[in-house]
């Protein structure tokens, strides 16, 4: 009974995620519509798009091959997978422990290596500069986030998010400087993995500019759909990260019962809207930077990454 | 009864056996089948027999001595462990390789050039990983060497391959005068040959770090060490393909072998600042590696670039081992030592498997350049899937094995800040995100690699009239491909099945990983780390299959065909696509401009000139301008020089030997 109910959580998780992803998407739109005076589309535009988008017929290009059509379903998979196992209202669900936090990189590169081949196998020109720059941005941000991993893993003793959040929320850990530097790292990263501005524009498809946009130009209908879904469950999942890890306050341990379950999903929809804010607000306040400019910018999180590790490795009080 | 190492002798013997055989039937049709059927089933054998050794009796030692080789001493052999392991490596690529060459053999224009050699390569990898003397040693070691050179000059009248075995030549002699220095020091002023005696003795502290130096550059050179490599991206893509599997996916790791026999067995406690040593280098090989393979559109070098890169991660984990070693933190050290040995595992299946997608290519198409390549996944669909799982594999992501063992060197890194020498401090994290940066890296090498060769569209018309090749090899590549998965997968039975060596070198072991709940792999404890790769596949199974079922029962099913959009322009020309060249060039600009100093230049007619623009790239490979080319000049230079020796008249050459007697002489009279 105790295993059922266990499950039944871990499933809920990863129907919430599924559940919350387009409306954070759309919550970030509306914020940015509202700072630019304008009205903006509703908050449910993105589920709408996506049922639109599944009910249109797909147009495929004469080139493309089996792996086109496969390629987004095992995207969205390995993305939901992965933002299901990052602890959103609770800690320690029942599965929490199939991937640790270095598992659930390497499982966003995963899908990040699939969506690179979609761009390539058409064979225009649009998707092969789209996949090369994404394995470019990837280069950089991937070892940065793993420096970041590192400093997580060596104050909290665990790759572990569970524990890593048990660690981060105990009031005797006070302000580290390393923590400080991975937490601006992690925004960097986060931002660039997530094609917003200054990296990419998620809203043009504008060519010169494009890097994600370029990539899935040949998509339409229900595989656009699984495409697009997976992009709100990326946003979604590294909200959930930087939440989980920087602000673990309000997450609830596993088997506390249904009242506390109900205050872990507030407390945690509450966390999401202040970020969409300011995501919403730092995007407005910015402006694009160019493609050439993006490793100068991964770089610098790279640097802070390795510097915090370093401090870490060096004290470990710092 | 006979001992396991004498029956794994006979193997040896009989692969000895298939080579003069296959020096006697070489010219007849029904060769190719003869002599690849014959080590398919020797190295199934010896294959058979050294597993059971690790599992059924890890902790067991053969030996044998028989009277062979050098008078008095007689050859040594031993089966331990970690020979064990690596006889498996060695003989499952060796009978993966001959399956592939039961197919792709047929396609060989000289096979006796190949057939002899092939089977002679095999013994002599078998007998490295069982001598147990230092003579036995490097007598397997030059035979091996020379086996594989002559495979490497199999087509000799190439473009190339004539310089490719000429460099392989005097690199492999480097080596093997470091070898035979290393052991030389080992074998102390007694000149105790056997490992027994070397094991034994405790050399002082030069004399440890003149042999750590001697391996790396002996044992580096044959590995792949930056800057010992130039050799590898020349000689392994010349050799026909799964010799070239052979080279990259197993003679590499006969290197570490031997690395690892003499530092972790032989010279006992090793001093800490080795582990920084052999860190650094694996470190700057990993990343040097992949960059060069970015930077590559000649299919088989990259795979070759791409060895050095693997074995670079190799030596990171075996330096990580060797720094906890030193500081007896045991458990970390086994974890260290685990994480490199599964990758040697790892790297020798997808490997393999990458070479023979690549000769798969080869033999279908002719071509081995990228650029000419693509498109091909329509007309090679198995191909294509076998070679996607290697490309997923060895970019280390999940379920896949290659990711396994670079999650456990991560894990290996963050055991560090225990360490109590501050050059180790501040190495390992460095170290740690050069390998970050090289498995990034290696992700965007391999989205190349696949996706310039069989994605997009046919970049000539050789790619037009490809088919799928023979069953042989597909078979060889599913099997490499199922190895993959399942390690990737069942990591724990791997881990387990590694723990008899590490049990014999550092004298720890991980946990036992067969008995967690759900088939996990929890390196320390649960609550620290754990990975389960059964259930992230399983899991990502379900959910893509669920997605796939909604789409289908709710969403529309209406497809349409029409042409890519081409921003309004009809019929595109292939050559308009992305090329190898232009794919790396976003990265060539991060990183080539300071690693390989490449510039670009672009030429711009004026407006209304008809001439065509020119973009051009420049890269130079910098290890080689700055190591090799002046000692090359050198020599040529000294050559050219004493070159007029060779045309003096008779009074001279006879003026020259009185001289050279009157300072001999003049010498002798003065040497105090």
């Amino acid at each position: 009974m105790a295993l059922i109910l266990e499950l039944a959580v871990q499933g809920a998780q990863m129907m919430l995620v599924l559940l919350l992803a387009p409306l954070l998407t759309g919550f970030v739109r509306k914020v940015k519509a509202r700072l630019q005076r304008r009205r903006g589309p509703s908050l449910i535009q993105p589920y709408r798009d996506l049922l639109r988008l599944m009910r249109k017929e797909v147009v495929l290009a004469d080139t493309a091959s089996w792996l086109f059509r496969v390629i987004p379903y095992l995207i969205f998979a390995a993305t939901w997978v992965a933002a299901a196992l990052i602890p959103t209202f609770a800690t320690g669900l029942t599965f929490s422990w199939t991937a640790d936090l270095i598992a659930i990189v390497a499982l966003l590169g995963s899908a990040r290596f699939f969506l690179a081949l979609a761009g390539m196998d058409v064979g225009t020109s649009f998707g092969g500069i789209g996949a090369s720059r994404e394995v470019m941005i990837a280069s950089l941000a991937e070892p940065a986030m793993l420096l970041i991993v590192f400093s997580l893993a060596l104050v909290a003793g665990a790759t572990q998010l569970s524990t890593v959040a048990a660690v981060m929320g105990s009031p005797e850990l006070g302000l580290r400087v390393s923590l400080g530097m991975s937490l601006i790292a992690l925004v960097m990263v986060a931002l660039a993995e997530n094609a917003r501005i200054p990296v990419d524009n998620p809203s043009t498809h504008l060519e010169l500019t494009m890097v994600h946009e370029a990539m899935v130009l040949e998509y339409s209908g229900r595989h656009l759909a699984m495409i697009e879904f997976a992009a709100f469950l990326k946003l979604l999942l590294y909200v959930s990260l930087i939440s989980c890890v920087f602000i673990p306050w309000g997450l609830v341990t596993a088997r506390s019962g249904p009242g506390a379950y109900a205050l872990g999903v507030a407390v945690y929809i509450g966390k999401l809207a202040v970020a969409g804010i300011l995501l919403a607000v730092f995007e407005t306040a910015i402006a694009k930077m160019r493609v050439f400019r993006v490793p100068d910018f991964l770089g610098a999180a790279l640097m802070l990454a390795l510097l915090g590790t370093l401090l870490l490795f060096v004290s470990r009080s710092l | 009864m006979t001992s396991i190492v004498s029956l794994l002798l006979w193997g040896v013997a009989a692969f000895l056996g298939a080579a003069v055989l296959a020096v006697a039937v070489s010219r007849r049709g029904s060769a190719t089948h003869l002599v690849y059927g014959a080590t398919l089933g020797i190295s199934a054998a010896m294959f058979a027999i050294a597993a059971a050794a690790l599992i059924g009796d890890p902790a067991g030692v053969s030996t044998v001595t028989l009277p062979l080789g050098l008078p008095w001493i007689g050859a040594h052999f031993r089966l331990d462990a970690l020979s064990a392991f690596f006889l498996v490596v060695v003989n499952l690529g060796g009978a993966v390789a001959s399956l592939y060459g039961l197919g792709y053999g047929h396609h060989e224009p000289a096979p006796h050039r190949v057939l002899p050699f092939f089977p002679a390569f095999l013994a002599g990898m078998n007998l490295v990983v069982l001598a147990d003397d230092a003579f036995t040693f490097l007598l397997s070691w030059e035979f091996m060497s020379l086996a594989s050179w002559a495979l490497v000059m199999a087509h000799h009248r190439e473009q190339d391959n004539t310089r490719a075995g000429y460099i392989y030549l005097v690199m492999a002699s480097f080596g093997t005068l470091a070898l035979l220095l290393a052991f030389g020091l080992l074998a102390g002023p007694d000149g105790t040959y056997t490992f027994d005696a070397m094991r034994a003795a405790e050399p002082s502290g030069l004399v440890a770090a003149a042999a750590l130096v001697l391996m790396l550059l002996g044992a580096g050179s044959k590995a792949g060490l930056v800057p010992l490599h130039v050799w590898l991206p020349l000689a392994h893509p010349a050799a026909p393909s799964h010799v070239s599997a052979l080279m990259s996916g197993v003679m590499t790791k006969v290197a570490v072998y031997g690395f690892i026999r003499v530092i972790f067995d032989l010279l006992g406690e090793p001093a800490w600042w080795s582990g920084v040593v052999v860190l650094f280098l694996g470190g700057l090989t990993a990343v040097l590696g992949i960059l060069y393979a970015l930077m590559e559109k000649d299919l088989k070098r990259l795979l070759a670039y791409s060895t050095i890169e693997n074995i670079g991660v190799i030596f990171v984990s075996l330096g990580l081992a060797l720094a906890f070693k030193a500081n007896a933190m045991p458990s970390a050290a086994a974890l260290a030592l685990t994480a490199a040995l599964f990758h040697v595992l790892n790297h020798s299946f997808f490997k393999s498997l990458l070479f023979f997608g690549a000769g798969a290519v080869l033999t279908v198409t002719g071509e081995r350049n990228m650029e000419k390549l693509g498109g091909l996944i329509h007309r090679m669909p198995l191909t294509s899937f076998v070679f996607l799982v290697g490309c997923v594999s060895i970019s280390a992501l999940p379920p896949f094995n290659g990711f396994v063992s670079e999650w456990l060197a991560f894990q290996a890194i963050l055991q560090s800040p225990d360490l109590p020498q501050w050059g180790l401090k501040v190495m390992v994290p460095a170290v740690g995100g050069l390998l970050a940066l090289s498995a990034a890296l290696a992700a965007a090498c391999f989205v190349k690699a696949f996706g310039i060769t069989f994605l997009g569209r046919p970049r000539s018309a050789a790619v037009e009239q490809a088919r799928e090749v023979d069953r042989y090899s597909l078979a060889a590549m599913f099997i490499l491909a199922g190895l993959c998965l399942l390690a990737g997968i069942l990591p724990g039975l791997v881990i387990d099945g590694l723990s008899p060596v590490t049990l014999s070198l550092i004298g720890n072991r991980m946990p036992v990983q067969m008995a967690q709940p759900w088939l996990s792999i929890v390196p320390i404890a649960e609550s620290r780390s754990s990975y389960n790769g059964l259930l992230v596949f399983v899991f990502i199974a379900i959910s893509a299959s669920l997605a796939a079922f909604v789409i289908h029962r709710f969403a529309s099913h209406a497809l349409r065909r029409g042409p890519a959009w081409g921003c309004g322009f009809p019929d595109v020309t292939p050559a308009a696509q992305y090329t190898a060249v232009s794919f790396a060039q976003p990265i060539r600009r991060v990183f080539g401009t300071f690693a390989f100093r490449a510039r670009e230049k672009v030429e711009m007619p004026p407006p209304g000139a008809t001439a065509p623009a020119r973009l051009t790239v420049e890269i130079h490979d910098v290890v080689w301008e700055t190591f090799y080319q002046p000692i090359a000049g050198a020599v040529g230079y000294a050559t050219e020089k004493l070159n007029r020796l060779q045309f003096l008249t008779i009074r001279r050459y006879l003026t020259l030997v009185f001289l050279y007697l009157v300072t001999l002489l003049l010498v002798l009279a003065l040497w105090p």
